[in-house]
């Protein structure tokens, strides 16, 4: 503590550096936060091969058994995108269904934009989406390894008890944009995580493999805990999208929280807590020495 | 191609590259011949052995009921070709019709579709699983391809079986560019894979690849050539066409389409 830190006032718990994220959670991260870009564009550009999800083993077209469908009508002004979701259907012209490819409106589930590469190439949409399937599952799993042993997944990852006491709370908090700082993950955090990476990233491998014919001739017990093939496919689709949005609220929640000692904490490992009483002197009076 | 941890890497680190330098570059990837694009392609053999491994030589793909069929096979690719040859034969219903089988066995030969009507025929109900996504169970019978190959007796160099169509996908600077594929032996020899006839009871229709077309059924729909002309015994398919084992193949898509 500085020798500034108050004299004859209530002692506080002052800011410090914490080194809270080892290497190979650091390191993990980062990789997810590649592969999860690739995956993510490259899976866009071959769902837009057939812009349609189904329920079922197979896709009945006579019938339209379809629950989501991205597709372009003709119209006098050319081709317009429209969305059908369960039945009901919505104008999304520009952006999916139809949108801008080489200056010209084409008919395309998702936008240039979204895709990877940006113009139709199912095969190297396919050659990526590969590539960091496997780069994911392999970071996957040797995250699961290292964290078993050095603790991670016990201490930081796993909801406690305690944890789920301190959950109301811990909402409230959220809501209120603070958050707690004293270098542990708070409850929703944990909680968020062990979902993202024990849950849903397990399911987007294991319905991923139901789509390979090879994997159903090694698994066909895949096809039935999925419900078939187009049912895995729409599962993947729909765990996409919850992955997207859990990005999202990620990215929003490390600007909200402070992005530099964030970032600096995902680089380097180093955190700096905050005080956990609001400062009762000066401000100029509170930098610790470390 | 060996998969090595340095080539992972080492694509990583040019992936992320890419990622700074825009989309520009992503779009890079397209080009077939672009060296970050091969190695990510590298991953398609890591599939392959791991599948191989898997996956035993006779582990069959899921087969369904005659109820799960609920609307006619799903035509796609080609569905009528034009080609000359084609059409006189298919004018005579294919009576003029010869599948031959050739390069590394034994005994050279050709079938006419009563000699290969009056095989053993197996008749599988499976689903068809379209690279871009879609997937239809339809009833499949036809002669096992590893009769034929037990016939014509394959050569111990023998690696690969290339199949020749009639359809003309393309015109070259040489020629007409024609659909063909590949398979390796371990699928080959699978005993649902087999030169089919019949569609859910009936001769196969021109759409859906008349007189004969392959199923492959733990792979995806592009390799299960539809109008094969004739087989090839190869130790290797790098001089055939672009020389990547397949028409689709030679246009970027992956040689092993178990997945």
């Amino acid at each position: 503590m500085s020798a500034e830190a108050g004299i004859g006032q209530r002692p506080e718990r002052a800011s410090r550096l914490v080194y809270r994220q080892k290497a190979i959670t650091r390191l993990t991260h980062w990789i997810w936060a590649i592969s999860f870009f690739f995956l993510l564009m490259s899976g866009l550009q071959i769902f837009n091969a057939r812009a349609t999800l189904y329920v079922g083993q197979q896709s009945i077209f006579k019938s339209d058994d379809a629950i989501l469908r991205m597709k372009a009508e003709d119209t006098k002004n050319g081709p317009s995108g429209r969305t059908m979701l369960f039945g009901r259907s919505f104008d999304t012209n520009g952006v999916l269904g139809a949108s801008q490819e080489d200056g010209e409106s084409t008919e395309r589930g998702f936008p240039s934009w979204a895709t990877l590469p940006g113009s139709t190439d199912l095969a190297t949409g396919r050659v990526i989406h590969f590539f960091f399937a496997w780069l994911l599952v392999a970071t996957l799993l040797i995250w699961l390894v290292a964290s078993i042993f050095n603790g991670h997944l016990k201490n930081e990852i796993a909801p406690a008890p305690a944890d789920l006491r301190e959950l109301p709370h811990d909402v409230m908090e959220h809501l209120k944009l603070r958050f707690d700082t004293g270098g542990r993950y708070n409850p929703l955090q944990k909680i968020s995580y062990a979902i993202v990476l024990l849950v849903m990233f397990p399911l987007m491998v294991a319905t991923g493999l139901t789509m390979s014919p090879g994997m159903d001739a090694f698994a066909p017990w895949l096809l039935d805990v999925f419900g078939g093939r187009q049912t895995a496919r729409t599962i993947h689709f729909v765990t996409m999208a919850l992955l997207v949005t859990f990005v999202l609220v990620h990215l929003v929640m490390v600007l909200a929280a402070g992005p530099i000692n964030e970032m600096r904490s995902m680089i380097t490992g180093w955190y700096r807590t905050r005080k956990s009483q609001p400062a009762q002197v000066s401000a100029g009076a509170i930098e610790p020495e470390q | 191609m060996p998969i090595s941890r340095r080539h992972f890497i080492g694509a990583s680190a040019a992936a992320s590259g890419l990622m700074l330098s825009g989309c520009d570059g992503i779009d890079q990837l397209s080009n077939t011949d672009n060296a970050v694009r091969k190695v990510l392609a590298s991953a398609n053999q890591l599939t392959y052995r791991a599948q191989r491994l898997l996956l035993g030589n006779d582990w069959l793909a899921p087969e369904y009921s005659e109820s799960d069929i609920r609307e006619p096979q799903k035509p796609n690719g080609t569905e009528s070709p034009d080609d000359e040859d084609y059409q006189a034969l298919a004018a005579s219903g294919f009576s003029g019709y010869r599948l031959q089988i050739s390069g590394l066995v034994e005994k050279p030969q050709t079938f006419s579709l009563e000699n290969l009507r009056a095989m053993p025929v197996r008749t599988q109900i499976t689903r068809h699983d379209c690279v871009e996504g879609w997937s239809c169970i339809a009833k499949w019978s036809g002669v096992q391809l590893s009769r034929i190959l037990e016939q014509v007796r394959v050569k111990p160099e023998a690696r690969y079986a290339v199949f020749r169509c009639f359809d003309t996908m393309e015109q070259g600077m040489a020629g007409p560019v024609k659909y063909y594929g590949s398979i390796d032996l371990v699928d080959a020899w699978h005993p649902q894979t087999i030169l089919a006839f019949d569609l859910n009871g009936k001769p196969l229709p021109v759409s859906n690849g008349a007189p004969l077309r392959l199923r492959v059924e733990r792979q995806l729909g592009y390799k299960m050539n539809k109008y094969v002309r004739a087989i090839e015994l190869v130790s290797s398919y790098a001089a055939i066409g672009n020389g990547n084992g397949g028409y689709w193949e030679d246009q970027g898509y992956d040689w092993y389409a178990g997945i």
